[in-house]
């Protein structure tokens, strides 16, 4: 079983990416658990969203303290809170953001780090504004790539699922992160 | 396979079961599961009349009027909003009316807090109602499934809640199996209701005055009713058992056959503790655990037959009832076992008050703490609480 924290910021989806990433799991054959922490919901203050993804059935139902890898939607997060905290030694931190993997040095030492820039491929697919840009779609393609929690079919179906509207812009983006997003080693 | 949270599998039961009236009034979080059903009846995949009322009062008010007129009827609420129905649930009960309704089990203010306990549904235990607590969406979705057959067997015609735990199951997104539309319907096998107000050719009576020449005696009816339903309970649930191979009786028992240690809880966390209890099975302790499913009608004869071996057992109440000597399942737990010649120590702990989380660590501590106490020999055990600041 793999334990998954996504960060995000309040309004950013990232607990429709966390329902979107279990629900491509399950299309895939896994067995899935997501869930929000769910306290006082502000635009735009760090909320977490989590999963649990594994070949067998899961009955365990707290919260998660010791994630496998984690997922920030927003990398200004990292100056506001620790997003490494409790994280198991040689977790994946996967980042929205337009630096390298090797400008993160600070988590180098005990972690691997994938970036992927989201915002740049959200804007490109014309989803959300320069100022509020759809990320959670995007960074999607980049966790099943470096994860391998899911393929891209399954993903795309849950995608068109979970999202409104855009579907296809949307299952776009995911599809160009899994492409552009940047990593070194196997996950 | 399908993946959905706690408020959507109920939605998904609700929609096979196609009832004649939806009934809503937005709590939360079990909003979400009117909101699913209103999206169903927008998009033409069910046809069922919802009716948006002005309160909770109202929407059970109006699952009366739905019931008594023979109508098959559904709403959902959570903490204050049952609080707020607490009056008319006695009204439904003692009417006989076999509605169903969904509870994600959320705690009660003061202070405001959306998260799990269960003291919404503990509040009602003397209600009349049967009440059913579900641990995932799987055992949600079956187990409305089963309410709507067990509420409108003839002999039973008793209401029936059915809860999930507010957020850890309501809100918690995973695997389901969803039967086909034809299975549930024939499993169902709607009867025709056994009167309706509407019928003006056989015109009756429903709430009437009643003085003390007979109150006593349609009491004792009303009892029959969630009496009878224990038999009712449990063929229902062997039949669900024998059509989908997902089997339900009053509880669960697992790794309970040679355990010498038990813990005893419901709904969500029941889930945390099976893996605690396999993780000391594998270090070769004797523990095991009794998820109980059923609380009303309490299954006290089975409970006995189940835990009369055990050396000691830990009841774990997710409410907190100030003034009494443990939670309503420790205090019932207690009563079934105490006539016995040789039963159990009995210990009570109190857990995840308003959503506190609980964790296999913490299940793990109280195998052993209970241990110890057996062990340090016989006295009064006192109340524990959970992940709780000192």
């Amino acid at each position: 079983m793999i334990e998954i924290l996504i960060h995000g910021r309040g309004g950013q989806g990232g607990v429709k990416a966390s329902l979107s990433l279990a629900s491509a799991a399950a299309k895939s054959g896994k067995y899935v658990q997501s869930f929000p922490e769910f306290g006082v919901e502000r635009r735009g203050a760090p909320v977490k969203a989590f999963n649990r993804i594994s070949d067998e059935p899961i009955v365990i139902r707290s919260k998660i303290y010791n994630p496998d890898h984690v997922v920030v939607l927003d990398h200004t997060l990292i100056q506001s809170i620790n997003i490494t905290e409790g994280l198991k030694k040689g977790g994946w931190i996967i980042i929205n953001t337009n630096k390298k993997p090797g400008d993160f040095k600070e988590f180098c030492k005990n972690y691997k780090v994938a970036t992927i820039n989201a915002k740049e491929i959200a804007l490109r697919n014309r989803l959300g504004s320069r100022a509020a840009p759809i990320v959670n779609t995007a960074i999607l393609g980049a966790v099943i790539k470096v994860l391998k929690v899911s393929d891209k079919e399954s993903l795309a179906i849950a995608i068109k699922e979970f999202v409104p509207v855009k579907r296809e812009e949307n299952v776009k983006a995911a599809y160009e992160a899994y492409d552009e997003v940047i990593f070194e080693g196997e996950a | 396979m399908e993946a959905l949270d706690g408020n959507s599998a109920i939605a998904e039961a609700i929609k096979q079961i196609e009832p004649d009236v939806v009934v809503s009034y937005p709590q939360s979080p079990s909003i979400l599961i009117l909101e699913a059903i209103a999206l169903f009846i927008a998009n033409g995949e069910m046809d069922s009349e919802f009716l948006n009322v002005e309160s909770d009062y109202s929407a059970m008010s109006t699952c009366i009027g739905v019931a008594s007129s023979g109508g098959r009827v559904f709403t959902a609420t959570a903490s204050q909003g049952l609080a707020l129905m607490h009056e008319a649930l006695f009204i439904a009960s003692s009417l006989r009316l076999p509605i169903v309704i969904g509870v994600t089990n959320r705690t009660l203010a003061a202070p405001i807090n959306f998260n799990a306990d269960h003291s919404d549904s503990m509040a009602q235990r003397d209600s009349g109602w049967i009440q059913i607590f579900s641990e995932n969406s799987q055992e949600a979705y079956d187990n409305i499934i089963q309410a709507f057959k067990i509420a409108e067997n003839k002999d039973v015609r008793t209401p029936v809640m059915v809860g999930i735990d507010s957020v850890v199951t309501s809100n918690l997104c995973e695997n389901i199996h969803i039967q086909k539309n034809e299975e549930i319907l024939e499993f169902e096998n709607k009867s025709n209701p056994t009167y309706s107000v509407l019928d003006i050719e056989n015109p009756k009576t429903v709430g009437s005055l009643c003085a003390s020449d007979y109150f006593f005696e349609h009491k004792m009816n009303q009892n029959n009713g969630i009496e009878n339903s224990r038999k009712v309970i449990k063929n229902v649930g062997k039949e669900f058992g024998d059509r989908f191979n997902r089997y339900y009786g009053y509880f669960e028992t697992y790794e309970l056959e040679d355990a010498e240690y038990a813990v005893i809880l419901m709904s969500s966390s029941a889930g945390t503790a099976k893996k605690a209890v396999d993780e000391m099975r594998k270090r070769g302790e004797k523990v095991g655990l009794l998820k109980l499913r059923v609380f009303r009608p309490f299954p006290y004869k089975e409970l006995r037959e189940s835990l009369s071996n055990l050396k000691s057992i830990a009841v774990l109440d997710r409410v907190l009832t100030p003034g009494t000597y443990g939670g309503p399942l420790f205090i019932e737990t207690m009563a079934a076992l105490y006539n016995l010649d040789k039963r159990p120590l009995v210990y009570p702990y109190i857990y995840g008050l308003g959503g506190r989380d609980i964790t296999l660590k913490h299940i793990e501590n109280i195998f052993d703490d209970m241990k110890m106490a057996f062990d340090n020999g016989k006295g009064i055990p006192e109340i524990k609480y959970i992940n709780l600041r000192e």
